[in-house]
């Protein structure tokens, strides 16, 4: 259960959490699916909705506060985790939710994203990513794949992608995890693990916009391939993927390899096995660099630690400062420090 | 940056008794009304630090006071040149003073640089103390100095006091077995200590201060307890000094008084904001001179309902100042110019979505980087104008250091009831510059409420209060009030996303209109002399000071001069149009190219004139009694 939140009898059902607001992503957009997910999962976290707050920037991604009928902030572009700050420090009881995409949590709010992350307060961050500016139609995003075509670089970008899981973990944020749009149970799985995780949560949620950059992870999500081309994470086991379930990964050095299972007498035990909560994220980021066509795309909690919450620490040294000196009041305060009278 | 002094808010409150005011029978004493003095050193020779020390304790005798703090924006320019003068005024009377002077009586130069740098300000035939030790060929040569003004009849006109400051002071604290450098750094509490018995001030309090500051090392703190009481015995055993002055206390209103700079008192007025609402104080700021003082001082206050947060960035600062508002607490967040230019985005989300938000802008020399620890009023058009749209927000200035308690006060009273943005613009001068203050009694302090819509019944997110206008405060964690804002359009009353023309200008109309009925909520102007006449003088923030002496000066004269001064500057006092109109002339002092000036020409049509000054300084009373005289003559 999530921190400091009154549970109550969980008998809300998805239907609650959706507004009387008409959905205006394009019709097929990703989001949707998302979005779904999202409100399906809500009703089991016990949490009533006047204590759930969604806070967005600008972007596609960032109408989502609109669809959910908890509170609800669309703020401006890049910022939702500053907003979710301020608020989680003052309201620590509130369930606290930034929904961003790859412009605006990574391009224009990349400083807001990490530092709010190695913060580590109480909030779920969840990145659409789609590889693409949808809402200014379709300019290349910090994810967009190197030399791609776009609206803007109509000759090919000439940057690399950044890798957002990779800057999750280099930003000691201890939920890191991906999903994707079309895969429902997974995604719906993924995000509730993110919100009953105590600290920040971010999740990358692979989505298709079927407008500006239509299939951009069909060669691995699409039904017919995914089994081959994707790989889950799951704690303590190995690293097996395949349509037949014999494929896999192993380290060569501080190198993952795709091996299959009685091919050159690779057999299960070789495999890496999986551990969400090792000690150092240092697996986790190399699965992160896992990229097609080489290796199978992983998803699932990449890492998760437990550390301290920066609201919760805060609200420590108020407790701590209140005992070993009594409340303020605003007679201590206007008859604090050296003074003189007059008479 | 001085260190304050040992506020130690908490357990600290202490009386101090004053010592007695009979001066040793050795020397003559001279009594005086007011005096003025100027420390002036290297940045690393601890000039702010004896300042404010001189300061603290003058306060505590009962002094009226006035200081101007002037310092480098490099942290330790190269020592011995002219970038790296640091210095410290003080204006102390047996009077009430609004200034710290507009030339000193006194300087006390630490090194060649500094005498360079400030000669020229000293009052012909004022005291000069010099440490003729410092008076190398090298630092000579740094200054720039051809020839040694100590020997070439330079300073003929000035009461010169060579001391050989550094030697004297290695000699005093020798026995505190200290390295010669930094015994050498205990020089600035030898000359306090002889300032000090210049003007029979008692040294007990900066005892006290050097014994708490440097409980961690006894050494440090005998060096520098031996170096100050060395300084004070130099002065009153030898006979350098034939004369000591004497200012008496200050005839001032009963009360109990202390010691505050503008940032001191603007974080205690936040929190008194908080205290009185009962809503936790929220503060999110960036480091930025000349407001991180704000910062500091709020960090300290953990037993009471304040949050401090030291954002990544300016922009993440005000971002969370408004999570914060959204939430229920008084959301704040503190800057100066540069900072605001990188937090207008923020602001107008917080006027679209209408939350009580207080920017605290402590304004310096600007534009860009500028003069980061000179003051200026560069940056009211920013406050007032500064962002896309049509994008209101309520202005307001404290007048003087202390008045920054009951403003920071007032800018939370007009956010929380009016649901809008409110800067609070001070500057440098005020931050950083220290009075007496007259602390309140509790009872004394505005009383204003604040509510959160709870009924669930009739609820919109943009119903409005007939009266103000202002929307209902609904905070996340009220049961059947769940809804969205943010920086879309808003739909009247229902606060949906629109796109509608006639909405959208509706919308714009009436976030002006509820800023603009502030004007019902705040108090008039008063005018200071008589109501109409041939010139009035207008004035806002930290001119006040320098504005009210120069006017009640050439009242006493005989002079047809008013003058009023604006605390409240979007939306302007009701009666200020009407003040306007029954002068003949107006002239408004600032200290930039005439924003405020601009924006009452444009309001009232009134041909009013500037006083404009850009030096990164505050004004002298005589600038501004030079430009009355002149208007007057025609």
């Amino acid at each position: 259960m999530p921190s400091g939140v009154d549970v109550k009898e969980p008998k809300l059902t998805r239907a609650d959490f959706a507004t009387d607001q008409t959905v205006r992503w394009c019709p097929g957009c990703g989001d949707y699916a998302i979005l779904a997910q999202v409100q399906k999962i809500m009703p089991n976290l016990g949490i009533p909705r006047e204590n759930i707050v969604f806070v967005s920037g600008i972007g596609c991604s960032s109408r989502f506060p609109y669809y959910m009928n908890t509170y609800g902030f669309h703020s401006i572009h890049g910022r939702a985790p500053t907003l979710a700050t301020g608020l989680k420090v003052t309201r620590p009881d509130l369930s606290v939710w930034v929904v961003t995409g790859d412009g605006d949590g990574l391009s224009i709010g990349g400083n807001h994203l990490i530092h709010a992350m190695r913060r580590n307060l109480d909030i779920k961050i969840l990145l659409f990513n789609n590889r693409i500016y949808g809402l200014t139609k379709g300019q290349y995003s910090p994810t967009s794949e190197f030399g791609k075509k776009t609206k803007s670089s109509p000759f090919g970008t000439a940057e690399q992608p950044i890798n957002p899981l990779g800057v999750a973990l280099a930003s000691e944020c201890t939920f890191v995890a991906r999903s994707v749009d079309i895969d429902t149970q997974h995604l719906s799985m993924i995000v509730e693990r993110a919100a009953r995780h105590k600290g920040t949560a971010f999740v990358e949620i692979y989505q298709n916009c079927n407008i500006f950059n239509d299939g951009a992870f069909d060669d691995f999500v699409a039904r017919e391939v995914r089994a081959d081309r994707m790989v889950q994470l799951e704690h303590g086991k190995p690293l097996i993927f395949g349509k037949d379930r014999n494929r896999g990964i192993r380290l060569r050095g501080v190198h993952p390899e795709a091996v299959t299972l009685g091919e050159n007498g690779v057999t299960e035990s070789d495999l890496l096995v999986h551990n969400e909560t090792a000690l150092e994220p240092t697996l986790a980021y190399l699965l992160t660099r896992m990229n097609p066509p080489e290796y199978p795309v992983p998803v699932g909690v990449f890492y998760r630690a437990d550390r301290p919450r920066f609201e919760e620490i805060l609200e420590q040294q108020s407790i701590q400062a209140t005992a070993r000196l009594g409340a303020g009041s605003i007679e201590r305060l206007l008859n604090s420090g050296a003074s003189w009278k007059v008479t | 940056m001085s260190p304050p002094a040992p506020r130690a808010h908490e357990e600290t409150a202490q009386t101090v008794s004053t010592q007695t005011e009979v001066a040793p029978p050795s020397a003559k004493v001279t009594e005086l009304d007011t005096v003025v003095i100027r420390f002036a050193g290297d940045s690393g020779d601890g000039m702010q630090l004896t300042g404010t020390q001189f300061a603290d304790t003058t306060a505590l005798v009962g002094n009226d006071l006035a200081t101007l703090p002037d310092f480098p924006a490099e942290i330790r320019a190269p020592a011995g040149t002219l970038a790296g003068v640091s210095g410290y005024q003080i204006s102390f009377s047996s009077h009430d003073i609004k200034t710290p002077g507009d030339q000193p009586n006194v300087l006390v130069a630490m090194n060649p640089a500094a005498l360079k740098t400030n000669i020229d300000d000293l009052d012909e035939g004022g005291i000069l103390i010099l440490d003729t030790d410092a008076f190398t060929e090298g630092n000579l040569a740094k200054a720039g100095y051809k020839s040694n003004p100590l020997k070439d009849g330079s300073l003929v006109g000035y009461r010169l006091f060579d001391i050989p400051l550094t030697a004297l002071t290695l000699h005093a604290v020798a026995e505190a077995g200290l390295s010669g450098r930094q015994a050498t750094r205990c020089k600035n509490f030898f000359a306090l200590g002889l300032v000090f018995w210049l003007y029979e001030r008692p040294v007990d309090y900066t005892r006290e201060w050097i014994e708490k500051k440097f409980k961690n090392s006894e050494q440090m703190a005998k060096a520098n307890t031996l170096a100050l009481l060395a300084g004070y015995n130099y002065a009153d055993t030898t006979e350098v000094f034939t004369t000591h002055f004497r200012v008496r206390k200050a005839d001032l209103a009963p009360g109990t008084y202390r010691k505050v700079t503008g940032n001191e008192a603007t974080a205690m007025g936040f929190i008194a904001a908080s205290m009185i609402t009962g809503r936790p104080l929220f503060y999110g700021s960036y480091p930025i001179t000349p407001a991180s003082d704000i910062l500091h001082e709020l960090s300290k206050f953990k037993n009471y309902p304040v949050k401090t947060f030291q954002a990544e960035d300016e922009i993440s600062a005000i971002g969370a100042a408004i999570g914060a508002a959204y939430g229920g607490s008084l959301g704040l967040t503190g800057t100066s110019g540069p900072g605001v230019a990188l937090k207008s985005e923020a602001i107008g989300l917080a006027v679209m979505t209408e939350l009580p938000v207080v920017i605290a802008n402590i304004q310096r020399g600007g534009p860009s980087t500028g003069l980061p620890t000179k003051t200026e009023q560069a940056d009211l058009f920013q406050a007032v104008l500064g962002r896309n749209g049509e994008c209101p927000v309520a202005v307001v200035a404290p007048a003087t250091p202390a008045d920054c308690f009951p403003m920071a006060i007032e800018a939370f009273r007009i956010a929380t009831t009016h649901m809008t943005p409110v800067f609070f613009l001070s500057d440098g001068y005020l931050g950083n510059g220290a009075e007496p203050w007259r602390v309140p009694g509790s009872g004394d302090l505005p009383k204003f409420e604040v509510r959160f819509r709870t009924e669930k019944e009739g609820f919109f997110p943009y119903l409005r209060d007939p009266r103000t206008l202002a929307r209902p405060w609904a905070v996340p964690g009220t049961p059947g009030l769940e809804h969205r804002i943010g920086g879309l359009e808003k739909e009247d009353v229902t606060g949906n996303v629109s796109y509608d023309p006639q909405n959208h200008e509706k919308m714009v109309r009436l976030r002006a209109e509820k800023i603009a009925r502030i004007a019902d909520d705040i108090p008039p102007l008063q005018v200071l002399g008589k109501d109409s006449g041939k010139l009035l003088v207008v004035g806002w923030g930290s001119t006040y000071g320098a504005i009210t002496s120069a006017v009640q000066e050439l009242q006493a004269k005989g002079l047809p001069v008013s003058s009023i001064h604006l605390r409240h500057l979007n939306p302007f006092p009701r009666n200020l149009g009407e003040i306007l109109g029954r002068f003949d002339k107006v002239l408004v002092p600032e200290l930039n190219l005439g924003q405020l000036r601009t924006l009452i020409r444009a309001r009232y049509l009134v041909d009013a004139v500037g006083l404009n000054k850009v030096q990164g300084k505050p004004f002298k009373v005589s600038e501004i009694t030079k430009a009355i005289e002149g208007i007057l003559r025609g």
